[in-house]
């Protein structure tokens, strides 16, 4: 009979896995003859359907193999030896068991950072009872660049018409200000909201009824620490502490009565706020301001609906379509499209504009997911190439285990079990480092320390070790396959008949794919330090040096301008609304034909504000000296503004005394500037006006001439004690704010930073291993090549040719890929990119090859430079 | 337990068994027993009631020799013990039995 026809393997091997042993031999053999006798009758598809339908069929109770008391019992047994063996392994082989444990623990390390960070992100908000029934409204102005905001309009307007939502709750904020009861004042910060937001919420309270504390005007809910700061021990229920707001229109004080006392709130909160007003004080507060429930006053008010068990979302997201197609005729501003989110992705989510507390961006987290995940292959690549490189040193252990009876199964288990065991030695100093690393990881971003903990819990460490298991099963796969195929029979009669070089190519690659890896992340994080640079040393269109802004906190401009015009450092002081340039936008509604207005950004400022910031002044004059008291009729618009509106055909001398409809006042243009970066670098430049600040400015700017600047700041400080007791001094040179505004950035080039250089610092340790046991090997062949008379030069250049060759190879797949990624793809992207600088790439290269070159080179060195005759000898 | 007593199908493969003789392994009992009764005999009933005659004592099995066929695998030869024979001997007497307790039945041409 030829063998041409087979039934199907692996439901033979279905068979031989269930069935009893001593049943499976008669079995598949009645089974083959009834597949012959179909093959012949029925033909070969047929025949093997019957078979793979017979296998399943005898599928039986009186056939199936019982799981056996005795192999459980020697798997327990095993185990203890492959641990006993791989403990005795790593500790011969000590180089190569250094190089595992630091490269896994050092990438472990950031895997359980990692860890940490996504587990205190998934726990926000969850100690909402409703959490995840509760959803939070979004408005889209259709650029695709959603606010986390909107109008208190939409959740009137969603109460009143939308069915089958059960609470929706309103927060507002612009709710902070100095709180007095008695001789205490103390500045606190929280919103404004209404009574359903604490049946949406959950926050635990410790006196009073969440039900009804926020119903009344003019209630106030303090926090813990709130109360404690206010009223010491006493209870605060009932009292009537005053607010005394920072808005000009509406400065108060008004009296507010504390109806409750909660917890403070929880870290994994993403609301945070020290007290909560009701709502309703608003309408007391500003009874005639309108823009209250415009339908486009949607910057600063936060509405949270809770829906019922099952309801229906896509209903409710029409409804919200309704409501917007509904208002949007009635506003000129551009139209607001509503959607909803899901509370639970709103502390790590989509970064939206105008977020209520601080949130992580998803695309960060994946970005950094996946960056880790590479540095940890790479680390699981060294694990692989290290062991498949000594196959020769374990090749006749392995022999031995099967002729005494080891299956394939097992062989591959003990390397599993041995990789793990690595694996978890390796997670133990990782977690050493890790205890290490975590402050300084908290300390890259101020937002990190004020959203994480990274506490240590026993969920945590769970998922730590689960970690470890599947970072060893990972590294150990390969190797153990590779070590299961080996034939006993072979290895025992002939050690070098073992070719660890016949996988050369997938340890060629697996070295190409690393340091291509590493040319990759050090070609990245230099082309973003180089466009940080580029950011912080941008020509913004006007000066900040050596100028410092102090918040003046509600304090009157003038008295503190007064007290510190007295120090001789100050040159010069004007006052501002706003500062520029970091990332604050203050808008109006601006018009100049009668049916097109548009939002334009602006700065409001004094008179010495232009000249001391130099900017450029192109036609017009600056503003005169007003008082308080006096009209606002002048205006101070950017090249920008006269293109958008065409005003006199953008000609800035002709511009001047034109009429500008701004917030529905008139005002005359008085003055046109160059354009400058309002918005950070990193935006787009946009339609900008200067108006006159009255009243209450901001901030002060002061320009500060000093040669000892630790003095000149206590002396600052001490002007500021002059005027204000109650708040701390707040103050900080315009530079230093604008590099702060871009700290997400130099956080992310951190992070990344330090990942490439771990990731070179892996990519090296595999590297130098290679060459160790590549050189080792070659040893007699080196020293016979010696005896012939090479030269040692000769030699190094002979070994080191392959691993050079590899090198060649990933810096040529590496460097284009970045640079045409950053040139095509990422970098247009940007406003302002800094053009990649060639001469930066080839540095980071030349000192990623010189690491690697000293790697190769000592090591062929040394036995190139090896006495043959002891070599010889000793074999 | 149903103990020594056989069920009809238990009965034909006993009884293909023994006349089988040196020659009763699986497929041959299927094939005598399809080619007897003119019905289909399922390989997978027939490895039931084997497993079942030998656990109650009834057949006894031994391996044969490897040869070329059936991808080399040895066959199973069964044959009927003492057991099996009295089982099967029971079995007809009381059919017999029951046979001539049937007064009707009696064939008239006789």
């Amino acid at each position: 009979m030829k063998k041409s026809h087979q039934p199907p393997r692996w439901a033979r091997a279905f068979l031989a896995w269930y069935c009893k042993p001593e049943l499976y031999e008669d079995l598949v053999g009645d089974l083959t003859e009834y597949f012959e006798r179909n093959v012949h009758s029925r033909g070969l598809r047929y025949a093997r359907f019957t078979f793979v339908i017979d296998t399943l069929k005898f599928f039986r109770p009186y056939t199936i193999r019982k799981p056996s008391f005795v192999q459980l019992l020697i798997h327990r047994i095993m185990l203890g030896s492959y641990v006993k063996t791989s403990a005795r392994n790593i500790v011969r082989n000590k180089l190569f068991s250094t190089i595992n444990v630091a490269g896994l623990a050092v990438s472990m390390c950031v895997g359980l950072i990692l860890i940490g960070l996504l587990s205190d992100l998934l726990k926000y908000d969850r100690f909402h009872q409703n959490y995840d029934r509760t959803y939070r409204i979004i408005s889209d102005r259709g650029d695709d660049n959603p606010y986390a905001s909107t109008s208190m309009k939409a959740a009137l307007d969603i109460r009143e018409s939308v069915a089958g939502i059960e609470k929706v709750g309103i927060l507002k904020r612009s709710f902070s200000g100095d709180f007095t009861k008695e001789e205490t004042t103390v500045p606190l910060e929280g919103f404004w909201a209404d009574s359903e937001a604490l049946s949406v919420f959950t926050f635990p309270f410790i006196a009073g009824d969440p039900a009804t504390a926020l119903k009344d005007p003019f209630s106030i809910v303090l926090t813990e620490t709130a109360a404690k700061k206010l009223f010491g021990n006493a209870d605060p229920i009932g009292k009537v502490i005053s607010y005394k707001s920072q808005s000009r229109r509406y400065p108060g004080p008004f009296e507010l009565t504390v109806t409750g006392v909660m917890h403070d709130v929880p870290k994994f909160s993403h609301l945070r706020f020290e007290m909560l007003g009701s709502l309703s004080s608003l309408w007391k507060i500003h009874p005639d301001d309108k823009s209250l429930t415009h339908w486009d006053s949607m910057w600063d008010t936060y509405v949270y609906f809770v829906v019922p068990p099952g309801a229906n979302l896509e209903t409710l997201q029409y409804n919200l379509d309704e409501i917007s197609k509904a208002e949007n005729p009635h506003v000129t501003t551009g139209s607001i499209h509503l959607s909803f989110q899901p509370l639970g992705s709103i502390a790590l989510g989509e970064d939206l504009n105008n977020s209520a507390g601080p949130v992580m961006g998803m695309s960060d987290v994946w970005m950094i997911g996946v960056l880790a995940l590479i540095v940890l292959l790479s680390a699981c690549f060294n694990y692989t190439n290290l062991s498949i490189a000594r196959a020769l040193n374990r090749a006749r252990e392995v022999g031995v285990r099967k002729v005494t009876g080891a299956t394939k199964g097992q062989v591959v288990g003990q390397f599993v079990v041995e990789s793990i065991f690595i694996a978890t030695l390796s997670v133990v100093v990782a977690f050493g480092l890790f205890v290490l690393v975590k402050p300084y990881f908290l300390g890259i971003d101020r937002h990190l320390s004020e959203m994480l903990t990274i506490s240590f819990s026993f969920q945590l460490a769970l998922s730590f070790i689960l970690f470890a298991m599947i970072t060893g099963i990972a590294a150990g796969i390969v190797p153990a396959f590779f070590f299961s195929r080996l034939n006993a029979a072979t290895v025992l009669k002939n050690t070098h008949s073992v070719q660890p070089f016949r996988n050369v190519n997938l340890r060629k690659t697996l070295i190409v794919i690393q340091y291509t890896v590493s040319v990759i992340f050090i070609a990245s994080t230099l082309i973003g330090l180089r466009q940080y640079k580029h950011l912080l040393s941008f020509d913004l269109g006007y000066k900040t040096k050596d100028i410092f802004n102090i918040r003046l906190q509600g304090n009157k401009a003038d008295i503190v301008a007064k007290e510190l015009a007295a120090l001789p450092e100050v040159k010069g002081i004007s006052k501002s609304t706003i500062v520029t340039s970091i990332g604050n936008y203050w808008g109006s509604k601006i018009k100049y034909t009668p049916d097109d207005s548009t939002w334009a950004n602006y700065n409001g400022i004094d008179e010495n504000y232009l000249a001391m910031h130099e900017h450029h002044l192109i036609s017009g004059r600056n503003f005169s000296v007003q008082t308080d008291e006096s009209a606002e009729t002048e205006v101070i618009v950017n090249m920008d503004v006269l293109k958008r509106f065409k005003i006199a055909d953008g000609d800035p001398f002709a511009a001047i005394d034109e009429i500008l409809l701004v917030d529905g006042k008139e005002m005359k243009i008085i003055g046109v500037v160059e354009n400058f970066h309002y918005g950070k670098v990193d935006s787009k430049s946009e339609l900008v006006m200067f108006r006159h600040v009255k009243g209450t400015p901001n901030w002060l700017n002061v320009h500060i001439e000093s040669s000892n600047w630790q003095e000149t700041a206590v002396r600052l400080e001490r002007a500021w004690r002059k005027v204000d007791n109650v708040h701390p001094f707040d103050g900080q040179f315009y530079d230093d704010q604008i590099r702060e505004s871009y700290n997400e950035f130099s956080a992310m080039l951190t992070v990344i930073g330090t990942l490439s250089f771990l990731a070179i610092c892996i990519s090296s340790l595999g590297l130098f291993g290679m060459v160790v046991s590549s050189t080792e090997s070659r040893l007699k062949e080196v020293s016979v090549r010696k005896v012939m008379g090479a030269g040692e030069w000769r030699l190094v250049y002979l070994m080191s040719k392959g691993f050079l060759t590899l090198l060649a190879i990933a810096v040529l797949i590496g460097l284009p890929l970045t640079y045409i990624f950053f040139d095509q793809v990422a970098l247009p992207e940007l406003v302002n990119p800094a053009p990649i600088s060639v001469l930066d790439l080839f540095i980071g290269i030349a000192f990623l090859l010189a690491v690697a070159l000293a790697m190769i080179g000592s090591q062929t060195l040394k036995v190139a430079r090896a006495n043959p005759a002891e070599v010889l000898r000793s074999e | 337990m149903k103990g020594t007593n056989l069920g009809e199908f238990e009965e034909l493969v006993l009884l293909t068994m023994a006349a089988l003789a040196s020659d009763a392994y699986s497929v041959a009992i299927c094939d005598e027993l399809e080619k007897r009764t003119g019905r289909a005999v399922k390989l997978g009933v027939v490895h039931a009631v084997l497993h079942r005659l030998e656990d109650k004592g009834l057949a006894k099995s031994k391996l044969g020799e490897a040869t070329s066929v059936r991808g080399g695998k040895r066959k199973r030869y069964y044959t009927v013990t003492g057991g099996g024979k009295a089982a099967l001997l029971k079995a007809r007497e009381i059919r017999d039995g029951l046979w001539k307790a049937i007064p009707g039945l009696v064939p008239k041409g006789i």
